[in-house]
């Protein structure tokens, strides 16, 4: 019990580090990017060819962006502790409300791309590492690179085109129903299962490989049962692990993958926020998205403790 | 080996999730949803903001609406009157219209609105209004000098009118409007989808259902027009208006709005500041070329600054803006520039090199401005490219730095052209229009267009003052603006609004 109470402290720690790493970095590098802060957001709200100096002035004084920045950021940090993330310059709306909404969303997209990643990746992968060598060893080997290689983008594009516009069994962008979370799901899915199914292809075939699992076919199990008794919890553990990790994978393809498919979650929201010079969006966003990658790693900590009595006995 | 049958199966168990969806569950939902899919994000529910979206969608009406001419028809404001001195307006409301709430629309809360609309950074704000009053069935309109563009003011998004129990102090809460449309849900910035309102006064539309998608990638709304999930996709970018016009299942159409990309001059630096330079840059141009390989629309090569969409600001005799090389070196000789070694023209030891501001957020522009300067380098003008932020045009306005800008520049942001004239042409130029020049005689004509009603008189003025922006170049014009949009087969009786005031959902109906 005291390593998970241990394992659980210490994310939480982390947690307080990335709300003031991040809150303060994107404070920063939104200030330091170039050009006039308030002619950017009054053509977030107006639209560019209405924003004029006149409207720009008025933004500056609204906002109070002449204050000196460590005041702003003070602030914000004030607000932080009653968790008052502020209100978005661009559309007058408290940060925390918008961020309710599309948190939800990205939540809902990434748990299914997850999901279609586990149903994919692991199993042919385990596959491959039971007959590690064989032709589908290498056919595997080929396509996971491929996926890997094409950034999300253009498999998105390219995932359109063929399931929504040639077989049209899917919505192309949209959100609403079930159906449209499919594609932009499945985009990130692919490459997430590219790299998982690598994972789990070595993580069977060196249990396949290893001693206990020889002894375990040599006292006469058949070789479901002996994979299903001795081996799935072992090639598990590096196989949960390496999820953890590809969460920064998802993290990144969900601010591609959202702004393709229309979809609105918080990676579409951070980059209209940076275009937009909306510095508490930026801050909410990155904060959110920093916090969530806390948490998961928390679960997946947690899971691999559930998984691997060595480490709740140690 | 046993091991593989096995798994075998539960792989086939595993990958059975996905593709169970054969073509009865297809992308379709009802039959009756009208999907539009443009690239405008809803930014929150105040009118200033996302009016646009609430206006298009007719869920909210503003007092006048304009036709495809830009001219006033009834909206809210069933008819209206000018006082004899030409001061003040008065706007007749629809007595039967109707909130969707159920309440009638007041005299009040289309006074409260408009006095709303007036705050600062608001469109209305530009108006010479001195008062706003509600009187039994109307609202009287008082300006501080005679004001005809008030008209095209009042059919602008920013001013749609909300019912009272919108607002919440003066934060809008709820989008409550009056149009044939009701807001069913609500999803910002993404989605927002209508059903018919049960208190609209008019005929029932035959389209029960919308919704609005904001897609920000070119590729998904082509993606979308392509296989028919939307009954009209607009913003589509050139290269995909050519595919799609192959497609069976949508009708694209194409026409020119009101819209011109221009290159704005600062005519306060020496290089600039003579007509003669002005027009050898223009003369040194290759419009027609532009408009053919990169915009793919030859017909979009502009000849003057208004487009023939503005009929009332097109002047068909005025010469045509043409390529003549030999000429634009004839006239910058004149002026005293000489080709040094580098081919680059010299005056006085100083090369004839500017650099030239423009923005992606019109995608076209970082590729016309480059074209334009291999074309520029023909008559020995060094032009460097910046690709910065919109806002950077403005901004160099005021502070002097700029030297030039390639821009567009709507000239229906109210759908009378004289209220952006008057703010890019009037004494000291405008952020989006001239800088550094100015010109006493275009002064008084746009003040006197202002002021007179006599459509013989007005059409003279606006022909002079098309003629002497023609003759001065304060800006350069480069190509007028094609609206390409995709309208699918399934839909009949739908006509594209060339000022984008409203989709026009309610008057169309489907296809048998």
């Amino acid at each position: 019990m005291g390593g998970l109470i241990r394992v659980l402290g210490g994310r939480a720690v982390q947690a307080v580090l990335v709300a003031l790493l991040v809150g303060t970095a994107c404070f920063l590098m939104v200030r330091l990017l170039p050009g006039d802060m308030a002619y950017r957001i009054a053509a977030s709200r107006y639209g560019y060819d209405l924003v004029d100096g006149a409207a720009a002035e008025a933004v500056r004084q609204e906002l109070g962006l002449d204050r000196p920045w460590p005041v702003q950021l003070g602030a914000w940090f004030a607000g932080l502790l009653r968790l008052d993330l502020g209100v978005s310059l661009a559309s007058g709306e408290a940060v925390t409300e918008a961020l309710g909404i599309q948190l939800g969303h990205t939540l809902l997209l990434s748990a299914t791309a997850l999901l279609f990643s586990l149903l994919l990746g692991p199993p042919l992968g385990a596959l491959a590492g039971l007959r590690a060598g064989g032709w589908w060893d290498g056919a595997l080997l080929a396509l996971s690179a491929a996926l890997r290689a094409i950034p999300a983008f253009v498999l998105g594009v390219a995932l359109m085109l063929w399931l929504a516009v040639e077989w049209d069994w899917l919505p192309a962008a949209g959100v609403g129903g079930w159906r449209e979370v499919v594609l932009p799901a499945l985009t990130l899915a692919l490459g997430l299962a590219a790299g998982s199914s690598r994972v789990a292809r070595d993580a069977v075939a060196a249990v396949v490989a290893s001693p206990f699992f020889g002894f375990a076919r040599m006292k006469g199990l058949d070789d479901a049962a002996a994979f299903r008794r001795h081996g799935l919890r072992n090639a598990a553990v590096p196989v949960v692990a390496y999820l953890g990790l590809q969460l920064v994978i998802l993290v990144e393809g969900v601010v591609v993958v959202e702004s393709l498919f229309a979809w609105p979650g918080i990676g579409h929201a951070l980059v209209h926020a940076v275009l937009g010079r909306d510095i508490p969006m930026v801050q909410g966003t990155a904060l959110t998205m920093g916090l969530l990658f806390v948490a998961l790693n928390a679960c997946t900590d947690l899971a691999c403790w559930l998984l691997d009595p060595r480490r709740r006995a140690a | 080996m046993t091991a593989a049958p096995l798994h075998r199966r539960s792989l086939l168990l595993a990958a059975a999730g996905l593709p169970a969806l054969g073509r009865d569950v297809a992308a379709q939902p009802a039959a009756d949803t009208f999907r539009v899919v443009t690239s405008n994000e809803i930014n929150g529910l105040d009118p200033g903001r996302s009016g646009h979206v609430f206006a298009r969608m007719q869920v909210a009406e503003t007092l006048l609406g304009a036709d495809d001419g830009g001219r006033p028809v009834p909206q809210l404001a069933r008819e209206w009157s000018l006082s004899e001195d030409r001061l003040t307006w008065r706007f007749a409301l629809r007595e039967t219209a109707r909130f969707h709430d159920g309440s009638p629309v007041t005299a009040e809360a289309v006074a409260a609105c408009l006095e709303r609309a007036r705050a600062p950074g608001g469109l209305l704000g530009n108006a010479p209004i001195a008062a706003i009053a509600a009187e039994p069935g109307a609202v009287a309109i008082r300006t501080s000098r005679p004001f005809t563009p008030l008209t095209a003011f009042l059919a602008h998004y920013s001013t749609i009118i909300l019912a009272p129990a919108a607002f919440e102090g003066q934060a809008v809460r709820a989008v409550i409007g009056s149009g044939p449309y009701r807001v069913a849900e609500l999803l910002p910035p993404q989605r927002l989808e209508v059903e018919r309102s049960a208190h609209w006064d008019g005929p029932t539309p035959a389209i029960g259902r919308a919704i609005y998608l904001a897609a920000g990638r070119g590729e998904t709304r082509a993606a979308m027009a392509e296989g028919g999930q939307a009954e009209l996709a607009a913003q589509l970018a050139p290269e995909t208006v050519q595919r799609l016009r192959r497609n069976p299942r949508v009708l694209i159409d194409s026409r020119p709005i009101p819209r011109t990309r221009l290159i704005k001059l600062n005519c306060a630096s020496p290089l600039f500041s003579d007509v003669r330079a002005r027009r050898a840059l223009s003369l040194a141009l290759d419009r027609q070329g532009m408009a053919s390989a990169l915009l793919r629309s030859p017909v979009s090569s502009a000849t003057q600054l208004f487009p023939p969409a503005m009929a009332e600001w097109h002047v068909p005799g005025l010469p045509p803006l043409r390529r003549d090389l030999r000429e634009a070196r004839r006239l910058l000789a004149g002026l005293g520039w000489q080709p040094g070694a580098d081919g680059i023209l010299r005056r006085e030891g100083r090369p004839f090199s500017f650099t030239l501001r423009t923005f992606s957020d019109r995608p076209e522009l970082p590729g016309l401005a480059t074209a334009m300067q291999a074309q520029l380098r023909e008559a020995g003008i060094e032009m460097k490219v910046a690709v910065v932020n919109s806002r950077e045009i403005p901004a160099g306005h005021r502070d002097g730095t700029l030297e030039a800008g390639l821009m567009v520049r709507n000239f229906s942001l109210v759908p009378d052209p004289l209220g952006t004239l008057l703010q890019d042409y009037g004494p000291g130029g405008g952020d989006w229009g001239a800088m550094g020049w100015s010109s006493p005689e275009l002064g008084g004509v746009l003040e006197r267009l202002g002021e007179t009603a006599e459509p013989a008189e007005r059409a003279a003025l606006r022909a002079r003052a098309s003629t002497i922006l023609h003759e001065a170049l304060p800006v350069i014009p480069v190509s007028w603006f094609e609206l390409s949009t995709a309208i699918s087969r399934r839909v009949a009786g739908l006509g594209v609004d060339p000022l984008e005031l409203s989709f026009r959902i309610a008057g169309a109906r489907w296809a048998d």
